[in-house]
């Protein structure tokens, strides 16, 4: 029937041709981190420099700042965001007020359809030492003002609260689906066997959802460095770069500002490899414990 | 349902109310907060430190904004990226999605692999940037359309909802003559629009949104979004919302943190306009279906 299909094809033509140019052609464009690209010559014209900026980039001691502020960022969210979504969803099946329920959930996705620069400027906002309210109530119960913005103390906390805050609510959202799944009947008959709601909660509702735990877990394992520029960019600034530059900030200040592109690729292709291999290995354990894995 | 009265039973309920009460509260607050401030007066903002409903409402930090070009033009910016590309998101992903969901179709499988494996690794920033650069697409609007064109994920979904369609629809239009486009546009689209809105709002979210694609390709401020923009002024304190046009001669500037505010509220009127209308919504989009199938 590949005859009658020619119109399928002809309809995928252009969506191919799409991955193709942006998705495949910058993937062959990471040789560019074994050249030394020279925007006169080009893409092949560039001379060939082998590890060059691999070695330059491994004996670098920012390699390091950025390595450990990366996975410190990375281990924050992974800790204290991670599990967030889980209980509050668990909270929010619990609740049996549906106006309550709705209003609740009518707030806490709200955050979600902001842009990071909108979540930043309210951090700002709240936050400045000059008519910030948070610093206004620290100096009404007699507290000093911090400077949390240039503060090297307060990146990391800032970063993940804003992260929290932010998803939290968004994430309820798959594991409700999960919860919403769960046959009312197995609850009925755990309470006849007199089961209180903890070992409810144990028995029943956390088996239930654990596939989706782990299918969450391995994504966020697999996308472990991936801490979104646009955030960490926002919220750096000259005081807090010590603790707050990753590698994608990395990236975009020295090679689209200070023109650094061969050297900037190796970054870019380091970080991509170590988020493939970690993609890798996390199936590989969800499947390991029995669990379906993502591909 | 048994009804449970046990005191412990009670107490953990009343825990549980309290508890998501406060978590909401705590994540509106800011935005009620940010109103009330855009909304105060210079007097209120002085006297109180913690203002959620102001006792004088004042529009001038909202005249003052749309008294001046640069907010506004940087809105008629986003609205068009926005619109324009969203219409190209939805043309190109369910163009694509629509072959894809025919599983006789030769090659198929290849094809989910190769969109798959974008989606677990990519060339990276700058990569992309050289090849945008090259194709003469820098400080053009196309460059924060084009290479976003289709989201791999989202041409997922949308490849199983036209699955989820009963086979028959498309059997019977053929016997009737139709042919595929036909059948997209006529059947296959009408019967997917719930979907189709959902993922329409979604992209439309997200180049509303959009910060890293403007920042890379577009250096002329003329022609920045309003996410850009709002950077400069809220974060940088730069820039300033600038050259007001017709105030009065006793215009006096609001201060800086009611106007921060305003412009942070007037640039995201769209969004808390629609976000009823996306509420509605999303919650099914998202589990209209999963990554795999």
């Amino acid at each position: 029937m590949v005859r009658m299909d020619y119109w399928l094809y002809l309809m995928l033509l252009p969506g191919l041709l799409y991955f193709l140019v942006f998705k495949y052609i910058p993937m062959w464009g990471v040789l560019l981190a074994f050249k030394d690209y020279q925007p006169f010559s080009g893409f092949w014209g560039s001379p060939w420099v082998g590890f060059k900026h691999f070695e330059r980039f491994f004996t670098d001691p920012s390699f390091w700042i950025l390595f450990r502020n990366t996975f410190i960022i990375a281990f924050y969210n992974l800790v204290f965001f991670f599990p967030l979504p889980i209980i509050v969803a668990l909270m929010l099946n619990e609740i049996k007020n549906e106006t309550f329920k709705r209003l609740a959930q009518t707030f806490i996705y709200v955050p979600h359809f902001f842009s990071w620069v909108v979540i930043s400027g309210i951090t700002y906002i709240m936050l400045t030492t000059e008519g910030g309210i948070v610093n206004q109530v620290i100096e009404f119960f007699g507290g000093e003002k911090i400077n949390f913005l240039l503060s090297e103390n307060w990146f990391r906390t800032i970063i993940t609260s804003q992260a929290i805050w932010k998803e939290t609510g968004w994430g309820t959202i798959i594991f409700l689906a999960a919860l919403a799944g769960v046959d009312p009947s197995l609850y009925e008959a755990a309470r006849m066997d007199g089961a209180n709601r903890f070992k409810q909660l144990l028995h029943i509702t956390l088996p239930a959802i654990r596939s989706t735990i782990v299918i969450l877990l391995i994504l966020r394992l697999g996308n472990f460095l991936h801490l979104g520029f646009e955030q960490i960019y926002l919220m750096l600034n000259g005081m807090n770069r010590d603790v707050g530059e990753i590698f994608d900030t990395y990236i975009y200040t020295n090679g689209i500002q200070r023109g650094l592109f061969s050297y900037t690729t190796a970054v870019g292709l380091f970080n991509s490899l170590v988020g493939l291999v970690l993609i890798v290995i996390s199936n590989k354990l969800a499947k390991k414990f029995g669990e379906e894995g993502v591909y | 349902m048994i009804r449970e009265y046990s005191a412990a039973s009670r107490l953990f309920t009343a825990f549980i109310y309290i508890a998501v009460g406060l978590f909401a509260l705590v994540t509106i607050i800011p935005f009620i907060h940010l109103i009330a401030a855009s909304l105060t007066t210079a007097e209120e903002l002085r006297e109180k430190s913690f203002i959620l409903f102001p006792r004088v409402i004042s529009w001038d930090s909202y005249a003052y904004i749309l008294s001046t070009n640069t907010v506004l033009r940087s809105m008629g910016v986003t609205v068009l990226i926005t619109v324009t590309g969203t219409f190209v998101n939805i043309a190109m992903t369910t163009l694509m999605a629509y072959p894809l969901a025919h599983k006789t179709l030769l090659g198929r499988d290849r094809i989910m692999l190769l969109v798959l494996f974008t989606m677990i690794f990519s060339g990276g920033m700058i990569p992309s940037f050289i090849l945008v650069k090259q194709l003469g697409m820098l400080n053009t609007y196309s460059s924060v359309i084009i290479p976003g064109a289709i989201n791999a994920f989202n041409l997922i979904v949308i490849k199983n909802f036209f699955q989820q369609l009963p086979d028959g629809l498309e059997e019977s239009a053929k016997m009737d003559g139709a042919s595929h486009p036909y059948i997209l546009a006529r059947i296959v689209i009408p019967l997917s629009l719930p979907a189709i809105a959902t993922f329409s709002l979604f992209y439309a979210v997200g180049h509303w949104n959009a910060f890293l694609a403007p920042i890379l390709y577009l250096n002329d401020p003329d022609k920045w979004p309003v996410q850009v923009l709002m950077r400069q002024i809220v974060i940088l304190s730069q820039g300033g919302v600038g050259d007001a046009t017709d105030m009065g001669p006793d215009f006096v500037l609001p201060p800086e943190q009611t106007l921060k505010s305003a412009v942070i509220v007037f640039a995201n009127l769209p969004i808390l306009l629609v976000y009823p209308f996306l509420q509605k919504h999303f919650a099914k989009g998202v589990l209209l279906g999963s990554v795999k199938g």
